[in-house]
């Protein structure tokens, strides 16, 4: 059953069109600062269109994504009606009034902070409220997720969830929980100086508020592209899920793990000590298992729907594959990209390698690989998977998707290996350009050429991507049945703990509070650390 | 055999494969773990472990980080310290000077802002955050010269905070600290 149609087309086509404005503005920063370009006069506009692309592709589009994907999957796996469509309907538009409302003062250059904020630089309160809006929105959609979940849970009682809700209300109270960290710094810290109420900040407590959203949001990205992996995949393929219990572990260790690890981010500040640095780099080496989990399962998914086609031999089976379908192209990049960006990911969370690549472009091209890689080809196949089910519409244009989805590989690949690369030459981030004469720099300049090349890659296919979509609206009508998730190998029967939260969320809340509430604490009773907020773009 | 049977079976083989796929899965982690561990009690690179505060807003007028207690001071100890301030949008000193092969320890903090401390072709990278001092041991192998930017988004001047390290033969190093009290190479 998909009945909310138009909420969901609503939040995709809002999650798109902001995603292919950013992608422009990401495209224009690569070629400002690269050698190709003559430094930019006034440095200023690099920092707001940065400000602009982080804040809407870190916050705006893929909570969207999710939310969307979301109320999709509550309709078609539980087969019932969305619960408070209104309310889902509230919180959409919360988020396009949060996007305006922060968008403006960004444009006009009053709250080039980027989108990690870091105090004592204050902008205009405006931009703030904007990003609180956007949260405020997508929490409706986490109460609603679990509204509906309940409401299901008692009319079928006893019976298991179905794995694609099981793993979305997981990913949405993940979100609830990890959004908490950067709210508690907007509303606590952050806003009386904006409006002018306080003066002064303490710059070292907001870094650990952030932390705590900084990790586990990058999880909640995650979440609809792992969701993918299990549930459209393997029926997209003509497969089976491999294991439906595995599944729900990997989904309950993001839930624990994903949050009390987020101080890995202030390895190297002053203002945390030996201890929770370590405690907080143990727990994240743990984060690495649901990931190796599902590549396990995703794998013998992959060739289980082979051997089902008539592969075989150990290796043999993968030419059996449909590679001419986008989903099986989609997931195969997917995994490519991932498999690079998780070794780049040993290393960042390696307590001592870290100090080699910290805030160098290295980090910002291991993100792109990995978020704007694995996890953004994914949001590509969900809705090329789900599109035909919300238009109503054929989607015909096989060639031109697989062509879409090869140059985001390519692009991806072009731009984000020479931007590793630079990285480890101790290329620093977020500066509008680089002296490419000076001797140490030079050697930098043909690799950030390269990813500049790499970035009109991926704008052509994201463009490309939306030029799809369009057509396929404008498509002939056409029934596309009903819309089904992967069933599993072996159905589940009875998942004892695996079918609740309540344990786990304890666990969630438990954790975050003790390897967090010592630091906090410790950092908010201190007095003599605030420094005066510096405002920027007061002085024009 | 049924095909019951058959399932069943299946779905036996089907966990007991994936039991040791998590097991192996866990075993991985559990040594990455204990690597850093390992690193760490034996004293490689640490991120800094002990926090320690200071004033930000008095740094220029008394204590450690005054402008004329700036640049590279050589202990009686033989070991050297250098002391630096990083504010939008320089540092200072913006040319530090050490000696090559000898235990150096940098000293920093920010009055400001957040700023970040990075010396290329080099594991020294640290935050700069107001109102903590910054501490990094370090040691470097030969001389040379090195560029030191700031790594974190410090405002519309951030792209030109750049300074520079000077890495000098240790006799060199004495000579210089014998002239003066704290040493530069600003010129
Ligand atoms: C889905 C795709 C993408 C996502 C999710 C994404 C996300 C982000 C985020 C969160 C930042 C951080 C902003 C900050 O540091 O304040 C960023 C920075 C950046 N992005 Fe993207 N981005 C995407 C695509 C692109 C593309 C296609 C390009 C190039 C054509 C690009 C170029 C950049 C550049 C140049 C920076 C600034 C790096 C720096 O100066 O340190 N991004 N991106
Ligand atoms: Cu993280
Ligand atoms: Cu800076």
């Amino acid at each position: 059953m998909l009945n909310s149609r138009r909420l969901v087309l609503a939040h995709f086509w809002l999650a798109f069109t902001v995603f292919g404005l950013a992608l422009v503005l990401g495209a224009w920063q690569m070629f400002i600062r690269s050698p190709l370009h003559t430094w930019i006069s006034n440095p200023e506009w690099y920092y707001r269109s940065l400000t602009a692309h982080g804040t809407v592709m870190g916050y705006v589009f893929p909570t969207l994504v999710a939310m969307g994907f979301g109320y999709a999957i509550s309709e078609v796996s539980l087969n019932q009606p969305l619960i408070g469509r209104k309310w889902a309907w509230a919180g959409f538009w919360l988020i396009v009034v949060g996007a305006v409302m922060a968008m403006i003062p960004v444009a006009l250059g009053r709250a080039s902070v980027l989108y990690t904020f870091y105090p004592p630089l204050i902008g205009s309160p405006f931009y703030y409220l904007g990003v609180v809006l956007v949260v405020v929105g997508s929490w409706i959609w986490v109460a609603l997720m679990s509204v509906n979940l309940h409401a299901w849970k008692k009319a079928n009682p006893g019976a298991p969830v179905p794995l694609p809700m099981f793993a979305n209300v997981a990913g949405s109270y993940l979100w609830g929980w990890t959004a908490v960290g950067a709210a508690l710094e907007l509303l606590l810290q952050i806003l009386p100086v904006a409006f002018g109420l306080k003066s002064t900040i303490d710059a070292g407590l907001s870094r650990v508020f952030f932390s705590w959203t900084l990790h586990a949001i990058v999880y909640f990205w995650l979440m609809p592209t792992y969701i993918a992996y299990y549930t459209i995949v393997p029926r997209a393929i003509g497969g089976k899920v491999y294991s439906d219990t595995m599944a729900r572990i990997s989904f309950i260790l993001f839930l624990v793990v994903a949050m009390p690890i987020g101080m890995h981010h202030t390895f190297a500040d002053p203002q945390v000590g030996a201890g929770f640095k370590f405690i907080h780099s143990a727990f994240t080496a743990l984060v690495a298992l649901p990931t190796l989990l599902t590549v396990f399962t995703i794998c013998a998914s992959v060739e289980i729907a082979a051997r089902m086609r008539g592969g075989r031999g150990p290796l043999g089976w993968i030419r059996a594959l449909p590679w001419s379908n986008p989903i099986m192209l989609a997931v195969a990049f997917s995994f490519v990209m991932l498999g690079f960006g998780g070794a780049g990911g040993l290393i960042n969370m390696s307590y001592q390698l870290d100090t080699t690549i910290h805030n160098t472009q290295w980090i910002t091209g291991h993100f792109h690989l990995i978020f704007g890689g694995a996890i953004v080809i994914m949001y590509f196949a969900i809705a090329y998977d789900l599109w035909p089910h919300l238009t109503g519409r054929a989607m015909r244009d096989l060639g031109l998707m697989r062509l879409q989805l090869w140059l985001w590989f390519v692009g991806m690949i072009v731009t984000t290996f020479p931007w590793h690369w630079v990285g480890i030459l101790g290329m620093p981030r977020r500066m509008a350009y680089y002296d490419y004469t000076d001797p140490a720099v030079a050697p930098q300049a043909v690799s950030v050429m390269l990813s500049a090349i790499g970035g009109f890659i991926l704008l052509a296919s994201g463009l490309l991507f939306i030029v799809i979509l369009l057509r396929a609206q404008r498509a002939p009508r056409e029934e596309a049945g009903l819309y089904r998730f992967s069933a599993a190998l072996h159905p589940p029967v009875a998942v004892p703990a695996l079918n609740s939260y309540a344990l786990w969320i304890a666990l969630m809340v438990g954790l975050t509070v003790t390897n967090y509430g010592f630091p906090i604490a410790q950092l908010a009773l201190r007095s003599d650390t605030s420094v005066p907020a510096v405002y920027v773009g007061a002085n024009p | 055999m049924t095909t019951q049977d058959h399932d069943v079976e299946e779905a036996r083989v089907a966990e007991r494969v994936e039991r040791r796929w998590a097991t192996l899965s866990i075993a991985i982690i559990v040594v990455l773990a204990g690597a850093a561990a390992f690193a760490g009690i034996h004293q490689a690179t640490m991120p800094q472990g002990r926090v320690e505060t200071i004033q930000p807003q008095i740094i220029h007028l008394s204590g450690e980080f005054t402008e004329a207690n700036l640049g590279s001071a050589a202990e009686p100890d033989g070991s050297v310290t250098v002391r630096a301030v990083g504010q939008q949008y320089s540092f200072t000193p913006q040319c530090m000077v050490v000696p090559a092969d000898t235990p150096v320890v940098f000293r920093a903090t920010s009055p400001d802002v957040v700023h970040g401390f990075l010396i290329q072709g080099t594991n020294i990278n640290t935050m700069l955050v107001p109102g903590y001092v910054s501490e990094i041991p370090a040691r470097f192998k030969q001389p040379g010269e090195h560029l030191m930017p700031c790594q974190e988004f410090c405002g519309v001047g951030h792209e030109g905070m750049w300074a520079k390290v000077k890495v000098v033969d240790r006799t060199e190093f004495l000579t210089m600290s014998s002239k003066n009290r704290r040493v530069t190479c600003v010129e």
